[in-house]
């Protein structure tokens, strides 16, 4: 890969982005040196899946030391962007001219600016630590360089994604990540659930993908250009349906990828993939690449408030639905999922309310990446120590064995609460304060599911923690729990500082804020319709009460080991609120019966005429066979009656 | 009298590096001749290859080093004057036809070469002269004889395809036909297994053979007729004077002479010999043949109707659209129905006949850059693709049927995969060289009026058939189980290996990067009058 330095396509080096005032550079020294961020993984996945299973032994090492050097390579360009005011902090690195297509010209690209640098960051760091987390996890997996390479086109494909400068380059690390995921939840797929949990997971995001493509689709009969710098430079002249359109398009590929309602229905059983999978992928990263693409198409949303209006409610109706659902399930990872789902939803609605919630998004984004990441990896490491058991009923008073695990999970468990001081305080607290600013009924809305979700959150989590850690032992009989080793818990003691740690360090300082600046734009100071101070009392008073409820329920209480038959809600959160039956009853059912009618038509009409004219021509073909007999007087008799014909013709004519 | 007689003479003037080619190959052949009565049996095989190998790659160099030293540059013609006093043309398009026949030549002459461990040519009977199943035939095998004349023969028919168009006249241009006919009709019938099929398909290909023949030196006497001359550019100067008493002779001698060149292209109705002969002649020769043959008389077509007759393309060529038509069709539609390979390529290569002259028929310069680039593409797949037939074997002879080719891909990923390739060109599926070369004649045939649109509509059309065609052997290649697994790809020589790495090769390069060789037949394509 050779990388040559220029400016963006057509646009002359330093022209701003319409409305914004960073500039856009070419990067010198040490950032042009980007490509190798997706170069990197990308030889690791190549190296271990050309070189087969003489890459064994090392293979596994191979690709996380090739996760860790994409880390150097991120940290250098951020210490980089870093160096540079804050106007100047975005550089493109130019890789080659990918479609030149008489006046489409699309160069393919990189786009080094704050916010692809902090998710750059997270990726390579969260990935390295759960590579080095796999190291333990997968010891004793046949298919472990299988595993890892997949791992490493993950972190490739997920680099491009967010380092792309136009959206189709994003498009390809958006296939590039949706291949990875559906590699890797069904890397067990001799299990024939989790093989069809992985075609689920495929199915929902080529729907989602559907709409990224529409999208790209729309901004190039809209713009004539599909490269980041012209789209946001074009929007202030774009008329708003057109923006809207392109925005619903962008919502629905951005509710494919991040799980978000109505199209959420496959990460619960994305679970079916081994767990670092589900704490890198379908916690930490992949499943954010929603919310980063409507933080990237800011300009868009800002230009169409009815989109932004879509994907405010989007966000409210899934962190509600995300939590009602959590609360009812018994299987770890699937409650971790049901909080994913969950959280992001908190990120889409901060997403949604404009300059007041991006940089709130993509902080929850990052916090939310450390403590999910690490409370997955602590049900990894219990499932470890359970025998791959993930019914909570069966935990119980795990703290007394698993030390670590107990306290690193802990610390995510009071992240996600919003206990301050703790990450989540810092970010997803904002988010609610954000969801009460504005006018009218919107705040009331969308601040209350905030603040009712903020309660259930709490609710569920604190009993997730509680039936798995705390209580009495209801371990069966053949379960020895113990702490796993060294290469496990270290990666989730990293998490688990960062889960305690990151919220203080970008939260008070407004660092968060002051870094994403340059790409979202400053908010105006906005007041909440409740105070502030109000507010952020009412918030811890709705999660004391929530975990205060679980306490109660599954700490004080003795649990039972089967489920109770439960209420009504509880059954209906237990099968996910009947998603999948509604999914079959008004998606699945009819287009059966639409496909049935369509083979039918296929069979009758098209193939009938297909195979009549095939037969026609085999027929014909057949007959005209006798004419060669093989005799060389009939060969030249043909021959003659040609030349007469052609001359009689001729003199016919004459 | 004497004086009179030497005021008429005037000598010729030869341009000896314009003609280096052709009378290289002709001295290796004549060389040949030599070796088969001088050289000790043991060492003939050898000897001969080394002659045919060195020689053909010595005109090639010749070839080049004349087209680069000669080079005029008047309004655009990249070629050179030298001629045989208008007999023997060497310009553009004969110069790239000449290029393109020593490339196949080459090709070919290592798939002849191709011996799997035998004394001789394995394709090749060891003694042409014994009866099929006689016990001469016997005693011949086993005191180790050859057939190594093939070379020699060989080596006649290609510089008889170097002169073919580059003939300035009638008379030259039927010497040239003859040169290249006999030699062919001679190896058709050495075949080493399935010898009577062989002596048939021989005897057939001659006696048609002489009966087109016939067919051209009729039109040429009445063209002589009408114009008083042979040379084609008188032909061309009599039409536009139109002062011939004899004007009705023109037509019916423009389509005669046609026919005879036609004859050699295996356009309907002319087309009877091509499946029989295709089927019975030795397979390293019927890639030749297809090929070769294809690339020389279409030269020869281009010249005659480009440079002789175009003045009076308003007579002649509705009857030829009507024959390029039932090429296609005919080709096309029979080639669905046929069971053996070698008998649905001989389909093949007429529907692609067919589709060559669509483009013959634009009468457009760019037609003329499309013909020979379809005519170079063209023929490095046929040559490839039977050069893979020659490998497919069942108990030693060619399995040639089409349930011996079921699960072929199972077993011999790689030769299947190859054919696969190649017939998907033969298909013009894009990114192969068939879809470049289909473009390059379709193109100007659409630009050239009603007659050629629907002559694109019906080729496109009878493409969607072959492709039916050549797509059911993938299928049966790939996805058919086969009860049997006696039919196997005999490991072949590096000859062969060479043969079909470069026509696959070439096949892909001119799919992809098609540029520089489209560019090079573009420069190539104006005749010199």
């Amino acid at each position: 890969m050779s990388v040559s330095l220029t400016t963006m396509a057509g646009l002359p080096a330093g022209m701003p982005f319409a409305g914004e005032a960073s500039t856009v550079h070419a990067a010198t020294g040490f950032a042009s040196a980007a490509w190798l961020l997706v170069a990197l993984p990308l030889l690791g996945a190549a190296v271990l899946l050309l070189g087969g299973h003489r890459t064994d032994k090392w293979g596994p090492l191979f690709a996380t030391a090739m996760s860790w050097a994409a880390f150097v390579v991120g940290l250098g360009v951020f210490i980089t962007l870093l160096g540079l005011s804050s106007e100047e902090r975005a550089l493109t690195v130019h890789l080659f001219n990918w479609v030149p297509a008489g006046q489409f010209q699309l160069e393919a690209g990189m786009l080094l600016d704050p916010l692809s640098i902090a998710f750059v960051l997270l990726v390579t760091f969260v990935g390295s630590l759960i590579h080095v987390y796999s190291l333990g996890y997968m010891e004793h997996d046949p298919d472990k360089r299988r595993f890892f390479a997949y791992l490493n086109l993950f972190v490739a494909a997920m680099l491009l994604l967010v380092l792309a400068n136009s959206y189709l380059l994003v498009y390809v690390g958006w296939e590039g990540v949706g291949l990875a995921s559906y590699l890797l939840i069904g890397f067990w797929n001799w299990n024939p659930p989790y093989a069809s949990a992985a075609n689920k997971a495929f199915v929902a995001n080529r729907v989602g993908d559907v709409g990224m493509g529409l999208a790209i689709m729309a901004m190039f009969w809209q713009f004539g250009a599909v490269d980041f710098q012209t789209v946001n430079g074009a929007v202030a002249e774009a008329n708003e349906g057109a923006l809207t359109v392109i925005g619903l398009f962008l919502l629905l590929a951005a509710c494919g990828k991040s799980a978000q309602f109505p199209l959420q229905s496959w990460l619960g059983d994305a679970m079916a993939g081994p767990t670092p999978v589900s704490a890198l992928i379908h916690a930490a990263t992949m499943v954010t690449a929603g919310v980063y693409l409507v933080v990237r198409s800011h300009a868009i949303f800002d230009g169409a408030p009815n989109a932004q209006l879509a994907v405010v409610i989007v966000g409210a109706i899934t962190l509600v639905y995300g939590a009602i659902v959590g609360c009812a399930k018994d299987d770890i990872k699937k409650a971790l999922a049901a909080s994913t789902m969950s959280q992001i939803g908190y990120m889409m609605l901060a997403a949604g309310l404009g300059p007041v919630g991006y940089a709130f998004a993509i902080f929850h984004l990052l916090t939310h990446g450390f403590f999910k990441a690490g409370m997955f990896l602590g049900a990894g490491s219990v499932m470890h120590g359970m025998n791959d058991k993930v019914d909570m009923r069966g935990f119980g008073n795990l703290s007394s064995v698993m030390k670590i695990t107990w306290v690193t999970f802990g610390l995510g468990w009071l992240a996600i609460l919003g206990v301050p001081p703790f990450a989540g305080f810092w970010s997803k607290d904002k988010i609610i304060e954000a969801a009460f600013v504005g006018e009218g009924w919107r705040p009331w809305v969308f601040g209350l599911a905030a603040l009712i979700g903020a309660g259930i959150t709490a609710f569920y989590m604190s009993r997730l923690f509680f039936m798995t850690f705390q209580g009495e032992k209801r371990w069966p009989k053949d379960a020895h729990p113990h702490e796993s080793p060294r290469t496990m818990t270290i990666p989730m003691m990293v998490l688990a500082v960062g889960s305690a740690s990151l919220g203080l360090i970008l939260g008070p300082t407004n660092g968060i804020l002051h870094w994403l600046e340059p790409v979202v734009g400053a908010a105006e100071e906005e007041h909440p319709v409740i105070p502030v101070p109000a507010l952020m009392a009412i918030t811890l008073l709705v999660v004391a009460a929530g975990v205060a409820l679980a306490w109660m329920r599954y700490w004080r209480d003795k649990v039972p080991t089967t489920a109770p038959v439960g209420s009504l809600l509880t059954r209906a959160a237990r099968a996910d609120l009947y998603q999948d039956q509604v999914n079959e009853g008004v998606f699945m059912r009819p287009g059966i019966h639409l496909t049935r009618a369509l083979v039918f038509l296929d069979k009758r009409g098209i193939d009938g005429a297909a195979g009549g004219l095939a037969a026609l021509i085999g027929g014909t073909s057949s007959r005209l066979r006798r004419v060669q007999n093989g005799l060389a007087r009939s060969y030249a008799l043909t021959m003659l009656i040609g030349v007469v014909v052609i001359l009689g013709a001729v003199w016919v004519v004459q | 009298m004497t004086t009179a007689l030497s005021a008429a003479f005037t000598p010729a003037t030869l341009d000896y590096v314009a003609l280096l080619p052709v009378l290289i190959i002709f001295s290796a052949a004549m060389l040949g001749v030599l070796v088969e009565a001088f050289v000790p049996r043991t060492s003939r095989y050898l000897a001969q290859v080394t002659i045919t190998l060195v020689g053909i790659v010595a005109a090639m160099a010749a070839l080049a080093f004349g087209a680069v030293t000669h080079r005029v540059s008047t309004a655009g013609i990249a070629g050179f004057n030298g001629t045989v006093k208008g007999s023997v043309v060497i310009d553009g398009p004969a110069l790239f036809i000449q290029a393109t026949i020593l490339l196949f030549a080459l090709l070919a002459a290592l798939s002849l070469a191709e011996r799997f461990g035998g004394v001789g040519a394995d394709a090749f009977t060891p003694m042409g002269a014994a009866t099929p199943g006689s016990p001469q035939e016997a005693q011949a095998r086993k005191v180790g004889a050859m057939t190594a004349e093939v070379f020699p023969l060989f080596l006649f028919s290609v510089a008889g395809m170097m002169l073919f168009p580059a003939a300035g006249d009638l008379l030259t241009m039927f010497v040239a036909l003859e040169v290249l006919s006999l030699p062919l009709y001679l190896l058709c019938g050495l075949a080493r297994r399935r010898r009577l099929l062989s002596q048939e398909a021989s005897l057939k290909y001659f006696l048609l053979g002489a009966f087109s023949s016939a067919f051209f030196l009729f039109g040429t006497a009445l063209l002589y007729g009408f114009a008083g001359s042979v040379y084609l550019p008188d032909i061309s100067a009599a039409i536009t004077a139109q002062g011939s008493a004899f004007q009705g002779l023109l037509v019916p001698g423009v389509l005669l002479v046609l026919v005879g060149l036609l004859f050699k292209v295996g356009a309907v109705p002319f087309h009877m010999w091509t499946p029989d002969v295709y089927q019975g002649a030795p397979t390293p020769i019927t890639g030749f043949m297809a090929a070769g043959t294809k690339a020389a008389a279409f030269g020869a077509i281009l010249r005659f109707v480009y440079v002789g007759v175009d003045r009076a393309q308003w007579d002649w060529r509705p009857a030829v659209v009507v024959v390029a038509a039932l090429t296609m069709i005919i080709g096309a539609v029979l080639s669905v129905t046929q069971t053996d390979m070698k008998r649905l390529l001989a389909y093949s290569s007429i529907a692609h006949a067919g589709f060559i002259l669509v483009g013959v028929l634009s009468m457009e310069r760019e037609g003329v850059s499309g013909v020979m680039f379809y005519i170079a593409a063209y023929g490095l797949t046929t040559i490839a693709a039977f050069a893979i037939v020659g490998l497919v074997r069942e108990g030693g002879s060619e399995a040639t049927h089409l349930s011996q080719w079921t699960g072929l891909g199972k077993r011999h990923p790689w030769t299947a995969g190859v054919f696969a390739f190649l017939l998907l060109a033969f298909a013009g599926i894009p990114l192969t060289s068939g879809f470049t070369a289909k473009f390059a004649v379709f193109k100007p045939a659409l630009e050239s009026g009603t007659a050629g649109t629907i002559l694109v509509v019906l080729g496109l059309l009878c493409s969607a058939i072959t492709v039916f065609v050549y797509v059911r052997i993938i299928v049966l290649m790939y996805f058919t189980d086969s009860t049997d697994d006696s039919v196997a790809v005999i490991e072949p020589s590096v000859f062969t290996t060479v043969t079909v790495a470069t026509g696959t090769l070439f096949t892909l390069v001119l799919g992809i990067a098609p540029a520089s060789v489209l560019q090079l037949a573009e420069r190539a394509s104006q005749f010199i009058r």
